[in-house]
Formats: structure tokens, C-alpha cells, sequence
């Protein structure tokens, strides 16, 4: 029903957050994509999160790359600036805009065709070099807007719509993270958004590369018997070793945990992360036992889900660089040119 | 010994043969700043292979006191230091030429030619009697061998002593064992050899205020004072020196005084692509960025390039130009991504090049990119090539205008937003074909919109329709006439005498054409002059090719590329404009510019028959 546009009012009663905004400040467009696409319910997430945390939603730069859930950014935060950038390249350009502004909230939204295919270079060294930011891939295994092609993060022996099984190793996008350094690491589903929203806020309150592996479903292309992410394999295969809940200084949180179920970690904003614990052995600092976990699982034909691995001390990208803390977009002519006095000095040296 | 050996005070081509890795460049620099000091212009040139050590390589000096400054061709004394290229080098010196070669080990004559002459030192064995070490050995040795050669060519050995000054001030133990060398070989010459030889180098006053200096390194110290603040890149010859160039001069120039902080950041990109969607990114958040590459990494950044062009990005891009195609030759030079860079993309697609013909145009250009790129918000190209940027030249000194505040072009701000401005992305207010844009995070309400690849609406609405579509090229072809008036102009010099012929050219070739247009007026051949400084092309090119008969297109590349695009821009007869190309890698020369127009200038002075007959 893309053709109908949103209606602008909305019910005086809508729930407000803390600058006074409904969750309609950080809708977007209608969406274009399938009915019941898996990445409409990651939008969804994505304005719940953003709401909760109460962001100015002009502070967000959303940028992606091509492909369906690149398409999204269009479809919430109306009031942010979007770049729908070309094929596979959304953590350079993201790279490029958070070097220019370090004030702002980067969001990245990328595919498994995006980041594990034609993109998968980019997407290992955006997260090598620390870059502050929210990069989050719609994963659903298959190439949706040419109609079904098999990308790479599908597994090996799943089969196609059309019957064809994978024989290629699929890439498993979160392990991946893991190893290149990524200091917050976390796998969901879009049909689970009380696992996914918190997950996504804590991302964005991360100081650093925090990569989310969102599966999320193909209903046009991968969600039959014999797809290893449909709905239905996901539900039955979901293994989460935590439940998040996000506590920021402003919302204190009220509910009661059993003393050693829960694991709180400390941002460097100030905000908490409750960690649940499913799995009473999993522990989302150690790096390494989070590699050897995922691997073990994935054997298993199981999907880990929940928080993998967060370093909240981590540096980013400007830390390392040592750039000044004034937006560099903002520096003029004053700050930048260093003027005919310099030069002459310059021009003396090179006689 | 040679009938007629070469002589000439200040106006002289000296090649070094060299192996490299062995430390001889620096050797070989300190003899080019020595000349340089003593008043007389000097023209070095690196001839170096696509390696680190053990290859042969070359370094030539022309001085001239005449201030030419191009490649000249040919070499009248050889510094012959490398085995492994004896023969060549013994070939390419000028009858009557001098050859200075290490004699420590007997050659038999055949080695040798009979119209030159030979100056044989031994130079292995003074520096293995000297010194032990076998780094020392090879380091003094190049030290030892410019002492001899400063007896030869009656150089004064103060000059070159103040420089070895410089150069280890604070490290007298280095600058001592340096003058030492230099004055092991300079007294073995002076005492065993008749020097000087007819080659000499006499003081002049021919230099002035000008500085020696390297094109990357000019357009590196452009892009700080242009007001970068974001540099992506990936290694690539000849463009390296220029990223490395920038780092430095950001090191020296661009910390906060207070806090230390850096006000730039430099990216080394996993390859061209990452570096240019950084370059991309940040253009699009409102730094000034920029990339620095050659022939092959514009291949990859292709798309992105057109992805600057149609969403209109600002951008910069440094192409320190390479003979290619494919790998081409990395370490030779050529004009030869002129097509590559202006068309860049696909679908319809033009961009704006600018030709800086030395480093000190390429200080200014490297600034104006920037610029020009938020003006006109779109992609920029700097079109250096190898010559200019790997070499030392003497150009005038930088000059920087201190009034002159960055021209961010047209941003719509808050404030703009507030007092109801209309912001259309891609609307066309001013009739100039530049709409507004806004930096992202500017305004809560007002002023957001989605940047994509895709065709929209002047609204920046996604669509698919003709009209919209349309209406959106043809104000970018406004947008590129626009750029004609603000890009530099074309420079025209005319002939002493009125004349239905002139010349084109650009780039690097400037000096060999300043040079070549005095030998062919002494042949009688009247050139007026066009260097074209830009693309597109100002109204002026096409008016003098109207005003010629014939223009001949001076160019560094097979395909007659910059012909091609003043055919195709202008609609200009192909017949009028004769190609004259080089393009096997080495510098164009003056005797090669001579010749091949002096040729055709010739060829169209045909007899006519009558006069025959009677």
C-alpha cells in the first residue's frame, strides 16, 4: 500500500519520551517492501530504540548500501539526513561521514548481500578500525531484489526457493565481528523485538564498532522448509544466551534480578547494560570463549542470539586518530589555513 | 681522445647510473642543490624502475643556466656507476660527451668509445683503503664519487660543504665523515686528473626566489592550506609521496596549539574503493576530503565517481598520472587518464580537471579543488603526473593570499531554514544549475533529505519518471556550464608575428614548450601559444582554434586524448588540430616538440609547381 501516503496526525494521548516526542517523530516513509518482511519489524525496533533512548532524531545519519534493507533507512527517522550509498560500500562512506562530524549518531543498515558478499572487505575494516558505529546487517540470506539468489552468509546445504541446495561454506557475519575486533558483538531476530531493541540501544550507546547480525527473514524468497533462515528454523533454532535490559541514568530501572542471574556492565556514557544470563557460564567480555562458543553452536545447527562480546572501555576511530574534539566539518578557514607567515617560512626551507 | 669534446659553461645534461637501494639519491640530490646554490637553474629528473633494491636507476641534471626547465634528451657526461647498464650508457652520451666511471678494476678498451672522454677514477679503491664497513663503503662512496665530480666540473666544493651542513646540523660526527668523502675524491681528481673538463659550472644569478621542491609534496602542502581535513588513500606509485607528503605537513601545521589534538585525519583505505567512499562520506557531511592516486585506482573509484557526480557530492581527487594501460609503467610518466577522468562512470557523466603544470601550480590548484568542489558540488580532479610529482623543480615560491576565506559554497543552514527558506535538494534557485544543500544534523524539522544514486525529484523524492529524470541531467549540464567561468583559465602567448598556426598544450609539458618554441623560431616557425589549464574548456579554446588555420595538440599519450575532448566539446573539425604525441614514458623534450612540429611545418610549405617548372 506504498502509494497511500502516512497520515500526518496522530492520537493527542501517543506516549511521549523525554524531548517530548511520539514514536512518530522517528518514523519515516512507508515502507515499499514485502508484507511481512522481516526487515520492516528491524525498522520497527530501530524507532522503538531510538525513542526509548530519547535521540534528537536529526542527530542520526543513517546510511547504507543497495540491496532491501538498504532500501529501510528511507523508512524511519524522516527527520535524519539518509545516504543510500552504492553496492557493498556503506562502511566507507559511514567511515568517511563520522570522520567529518564526530558529534553525530551514525547508524549503518546493510545486507548479507552488502557486507558479506560484494561488501565484505569494507565491513571488516570499518569494524578493524573502530569506527563509532551502529552497523547492523538485515541478514536474511538471499538476494531479494534480483529474486533469489543464494549470499553468502546462506548455509551450506540450505536449499533455494527454487530447490537448488548451497554447497559454498556460508560466512558467519557476528564471528567474523568477533575476530576482526569489534568491541560489541550481538546477534538477534526481527521476530524478536524485546530481544532486538534493547540490543540496539545498547549498540548505540557503544563507543566504538558495534556490529548486530539481525536474521531476519525473506518472506518472498527464503522462508520455506529447507531454508535455514525462515521464521520457523529460527524460532526453533534460536539460542539465546542472554536478555538485555538497557538502564540509562535517566530511567533508573525498577526491576527486581535474583542476585548472580544478572551481569551488569557499565558504558562509558553512564549507561548500564543488565545482562540476563540464559547461559549461567557465558561471560560477554571474554572474546575468545565467545569465538569458541559461537563456532561450537553453529555446529550444532544452532543460532546463538544475544549479546556476544562488549568491551565498554573500548576507543574508536577518533581516540586513535587523536583528532580534535570540534566536528571537523566545522573548522574554517581560521583554524585550517595556516597562513602566508608559515609559508614564507616554508618557501625559505626549500631554497 | 674525442676530435671536438663538448664545451660548455652552465647549459649541460649529466646522468648518474646508479643501482638502486645503494644510497645514491640522496648523493646525487646534494649535487643538483649544490648548482642550485651556486646560482644556475637545474632540472633533475629520477628515471627509477618499480623496485626497491638492485635494479638500475638513473638520475639526470640538466643545468641550464638558460632556465629550461623540461627534459632536455640525450647526455653529455654519464656518471656510469652500474655494471649492469654499461653498455647502454656508454651508447647515449653525446659525441664529444664525457664518461666518469670507476677504474679500480682494468676494462678492456672495447668498453669504451673513441668521440668521448673517459675520466677514470678509482673509486673502490680509495674508499675501501678509507673506510671497513660495507654500509659505509657504499653510503661514501657516492660521496667520494661528488667530490671528483665537483673537481671536474670546477664546482666550489663551499657550496656543497654548507649543504652537507645542513643536512647533519647537530650531527658533527656525520657532517665531518661526509666532508672528509668529499674531499677524498675532489683531491684524487685534482691531483690525478686534467680538470676541470670543458663542462663547467660557473657562478651565476639565475635562480632568484625561487624553490626546489616536488610536485607531490606542493600539492600535499595545497590541499592543507585548501583546507582538507579528510584524507583516504592506498598505496600506489607515483601518488605515495603525496598521502605521505600531507601527513607530514599536517604533522608540522595542523595540531591544535593548545591541546595537541590533530585538526585532520588521514585513513590508509584497504584499497582505492574504501578511499574514496571515505573522501565521499565525509564530502557529504561538510569536511573538505580528499584521495590521492593514480591511473588504476581511478578505474576502481570509478562508481563511486559517478555517484559524486549525480548526487552531488563534493570531492577531491589527486591523480599523479602513470603511463599506463592496466599496470602500465608505474615509475614513467604520461598524460594519459585524461579521457578515464573527464568521463568517468556510467551513464552520462563529466567532471571537472584541472592541469597544474609544476609544483607551484600545483599548490594553488591542490587548494582551489577545494573549492571548486563545494561550489559546484561535485568531483574534482588535481591531473599531476609523474614527472611533476616525483621530481624536484625550481618554480616560484608558494604565495598564499591571506584575505581569501574558504568558499564553502551553497549551504543552507538553520538559521536559512527557519526564515522559510525552500530547500529543494536538487532545485534549481539561482539558474546556475548549483542547488543548496544541507549538512546532516542541521535542523530538528527542516531540511533533512535522502541522498542516493537513484533518480529523484528536485525535492530529492525517489522517482522514476522521464521528465523529473531529465530535468535533473540537463540542470547538471547547466551546472557544468557553469563551471567554465570558474575554473583557470586558459593562458595564450602569441607569436612576435602574426601567424595562422598555434599550439596547444598542458600539464607537464610547459617547459619543454616554452623551450621548443624558441628553436622553432629560430627555423622561422611562428607558434601562438594556448596552455589549457582546465576542463571544461573556457570559450577561449575554441575561439583560437578559430583564429588558427592549424593548432597542433601537444600531448603525452597515444590516443590524442585532450584532442579528442575539444573535438568532441566543441565540435571542432578533427582536420584543423594535429596531434603531436609522446608517449613512451620519458618526459616529453623540447627536440622532440621541435622536430615533430618544425616537420609538419615544413611538409605544409610545399613549392607550388609554377616555380618548379620555372
Amino acid at each position: 500500500m506504498t502509494y497511500i501516503a502516512k497520515p500526518k496526525f496522530h492520537h493527542p494521548g501517543l506516549p511521549k519520551n523525554e524531548l517530548g516526542f511520539t514514536h512518530r517523530d522517528y518514523e519515516g516513509k512507508v515502507s515499499t517492501l514485502c508484507a511481512g518482511c522481516g526487515h520492516d519489524s528491524i525498522t520497527g525496533a530501530i524507532i522503538e530504540a531510538c525513542f526509548q533512548l530519547s535521540i534528537e532524531p536529526h542527530r542520526v545519519a543513517k546510511i547504507s548500501g543497495i540491496g532491501c534493507s538498504s532500501k529501510t533507512p528511507d523508512y524511519f527517522l524522516g527527520n535524519s539526513h539518509g545516504f543510500n550509498t552504492v553496492h557493498g560500500r556503506m562502511p566507507s562512506v559511514l567511515t568517511g561521514a563520522n570522520l567529518a562530524n564526530r558529534d553525530l549518531i551514525y547508524l549503518g543498515v546493510s545486507g548479507d548481500g552488502d557486507s558479506a558478499s560484494i561488501g565484505f572487505g569494507q565491513f571488516a575494516h570499518s569494524i578493524r578500525r573502530g569506527v563509532n558505529m551502529t552497523y547492523i546487517v538485515e541478514n536474511n540470506g538471499v538476494y531479494g531484489l534480483t529474486k533469489g539468489q543464494f549470499s553468502a552468509t546462506a548455509d551450506r546445504g540450505s536449499k533455494s526457493k527454487r530447490g537448488v541446495v548451497n554447497s559454498d561454506s556460508s560466512i558467519d557475519l557476528a564471528a567474523i565481528a568477533l575476530q576482526l575486533g569489534a568491541s560489541f558483538v550481538a546477534r538477534s531476530f526481527s521476530g524478536d523485538k524485546t530481544q532486538l531493541v534493547p540490543l540496539i540501544e545498547a549498540a548505540i550507546r557503544h563507543r566504538g564498532a558495534a556490529f548486530i547480525d539481525v536474521i531476519s527473514p525473506c518472506v518472498a524468497f527464503n522462508n520455506h522448509t529447507g531454508s535455514t533462515k525462515s521464521f520457523d528454523y529460527v524460532r526453533e533454532h534460536n539460542e539465546a544466551v542472554n536478555r538485555l535490559d538497557v538502564i540509562t541514568s535517566r530511567a533508573p530501572i525498577q526491576i527486581e534480578y535474583k542476585p548472580g542471574s544478572v551481569q551488569m556492565v557499565e558504558q562509558h556514557d553512564g549507561t548500564t547494560l543488565a545482562l540476563r544470563k540464559l547461559d549461567a557460564d557465558y561471560d560477554v567480555h571474554d572474546r575468545l570463549a565467545a569465538q569458541g562458543f559461537l563456532a561450537k553452536h553453529t555446529a550444532k545447527g544452532q543460532v546463538v542470539t544475544g549479546l556476544l562480546y562488549v568491551d565498554p572501555e573500548a576507543e574508536d576511530l577518533h581516540a586513535h586518530l587523536n583528532t580534535v574534539n570540534t566536528p571537523l566539518n566545522s573548522l574554517g578557514t581560521e583554524q585550517l589555513c595556516p597562513g602566508s607567515a608559515a609559508l614564507d617560512k616554508i618557501n625559505a626551507s626549500l631554497r | 681522445m674525442p676530435a671536438n669534446p663538448i664545451s660548455s659553461v652552465n647549459d649541460f645534461v649529466i646522468r648518474f647510473a646508479n643501482v638502486n637501494g645503494s644510497g645514491s639519491a640522496s648523493a646525487n640530490e646534494l649535487f643538483a642543490r649544490s648548482i642550485l646554490r651556486m646560482g644556475i637553474p637545474v632540472s633533475p629528473r629520477n628515471i627509477f624502475p618499480s623496485n626497491i633494491q638492485g635494479l638500475p636507476t638513473w638520475y639526470e641534471v640538466r643545468v641550464t643556466e638558460a632556465g629550461y626547465l623540461g627534459a632536455r634528451g640525450g647526455v653529455d657526461m654519464m656518471v656510469a656507476m652500474n655494471p649492469q647498464t654499461w653498455d647502454k650508457d656508454i651508447a647515449s652520451i653525446e659525441p664529444g660527451g664525457y664518461l666518469f666511471y670507476d677504474s679500480t678494476k682494468p676494462m678492456p678498451a672495447s668498453k669504451f668509445r673513441e668521440d668521448i672522454t673517459v675520466l677514470g677514477v678509482p673509486l673502490t679503491a680509495i674508499t675501501n683503503s678509507t673506510y671497513t664497513d660495507p654500509r659505509q663503503r657504499q653510503l661514501f662512496k657516492n660521496i667520494i664519487y661528488l667530490g671528483a665530480l665537483s673537481a671536474m666540473l670546477d664546482m666550489d666544493a663551499k657550496a656543497i660543504e654548507a649543504l652537507i651542513g645542513e643536512q647533519y646540523k647537530g650531527k658533527e660526527k656525520l657532517l665531518s665523515s661526509n666532508v672528509h668523502a668529499l674531499h677524498l675524491g675532489r683531491d684524487w681528481a685534482l691531483s690525478n686528473l686534467k680538470v676541470p673538463i670543458g663542462l663547467r659550472v660557473q657562478k651565476a644569478d639565475k635562480v632568484g626566489d625561487r624553490i626546489f621542491v616536488e610536485g607531490n609534496s606542493a600539492a600535499a602542502l595545497g590541499a592543507v592550506y585548501g583546507g582538507a581535513t579528510v584524507c583516504a588513500w592506498y598505496p600506489i606509485t607515483p601518488s605515495s609521496s603525496l598521502a605521505e607528503a600531507f601527513t607530514n605537513h599536517c604533522k608540522r601545521l595542523r595540531h591544535d596549539a593548545e591541546t595537541k589534538k590533530a585538526k585532520y585525519a588521514i585513513v590508509q583505505g584497504e584499497d582505492e574503493l574504501a578511499s574514496i567512499g571515505i573522501v565521499v562520506g565525509a564530502g557529504w557531511n561538510g569536511a573538505r576530503a580528499f584521495t590521492t592516486t593514480s591511473g588504476p585506482g581511478v578505474s576502481l573509484m570509478t562508481e563511486f565517481i559517478g555517484l559524486s557526480y549525480f548526487a552531488e557530492i563534493p570531492a577531491v581527487i589527486f591523480n599523479v598520472q602513470r603511463a599506463g594501460p592496466s599496470t602500465g609503467m608505474p615509475t614513467r610518466t604520461q598524460q594519459c587518464d585524461l579521457i578515464s577522468c573527464a568521463y568517468a562512470s556510467h551513464g552520462d557523466t563529466k567532471h571537472v580537471l584541472l592541469f597544474p603544470e609544476d609544483p607551484a601550480e600545483g599548490f594553488e590548484m591542490a587548494a582551489q579543488c577545494f573549492d571548486l568542489a563545494e561550489r559546484l558540488q561535485t568531483m574534482i580532479f588535481l591531473m599531476l603526473d609523474l614527472d611533476i610529482g616525483m621530481n624536484h623543480r625550481l618554480c616560484r615560491p608558494f604565495k598564499w593570499d591571506e584575505s581569501k576565506a574558504y568558499d564553502r559554497g551553497k549551504v543552507m543552514t538553520a538559521e536559512m531554514l527557519d526564515d522559510g527558506r525552500d530547500f529543494g535538494r536538487y532545485l534549481d534557485v539561482d539558474g546556475d544549475g548549483i542547488p543548496f544543500r544541507t549538512y546532516p544534523g542541521t535542523h530538528p524539522t527542516k531540511g533533512s533529505f535522502f541522498t542516493r544514486g537513484t533518480s529523484r525529484d528536485r525535492y530529492a523524492r525517489y522517482t522514476e519518471e522521464g521528465p523529473a529524470y531529465q530535468d535533473n541531467m540537463q540542470r547538471l549540464l547547466r551546472k557544468f556550464e557553469t563551471a567554465k567561468d570558474m575554473v583557470p583559465r586558459p593562458l595564450q602567448a602569441n607569436a612576435a608575428k602574426q601567424t595562422k598556426y598555434g599550439v596547444i598544450y598542458y600539464g607537464s609539458t610547459s617547459p619543454a614548450m616554452d623551450e621548443a618554441i624558441g628553436m622553432l623560431e629560430a627555423h622561422g616557425h611562428q607558434l601562438d601559444r594556448l596552455r589549457i589549464r582546465a576542463f571544461p574548456f573556457h570559450s577561449s579554446v575554441a575561439s583560437f582554434i578559430a583564429n588558427h588555420d592549424f593548432v597542433y595538440v601537444v600531448e603525452q599519450n597515444r590516443d590524442a586524448q585532450l584532442r579528442s575532448m575539444i573535438v568532441n566539446e566543441n565540435d571542432i573539425d578533427p582536420i584543423r588540430l594535429v596531434p603531436i604525441l609522446h608517449y613512451d614514458g620519458t618526459p616529453i623534450t623540447a627536440r622532440f616538440i621541435a622536430k615533430a612540429i618544425g616537420d609538419h611545418q615544413d611538409q605544409l610549405k610545399v613549392t607550388p609547381l609554377r616555380k618548379v617548372v620555372s
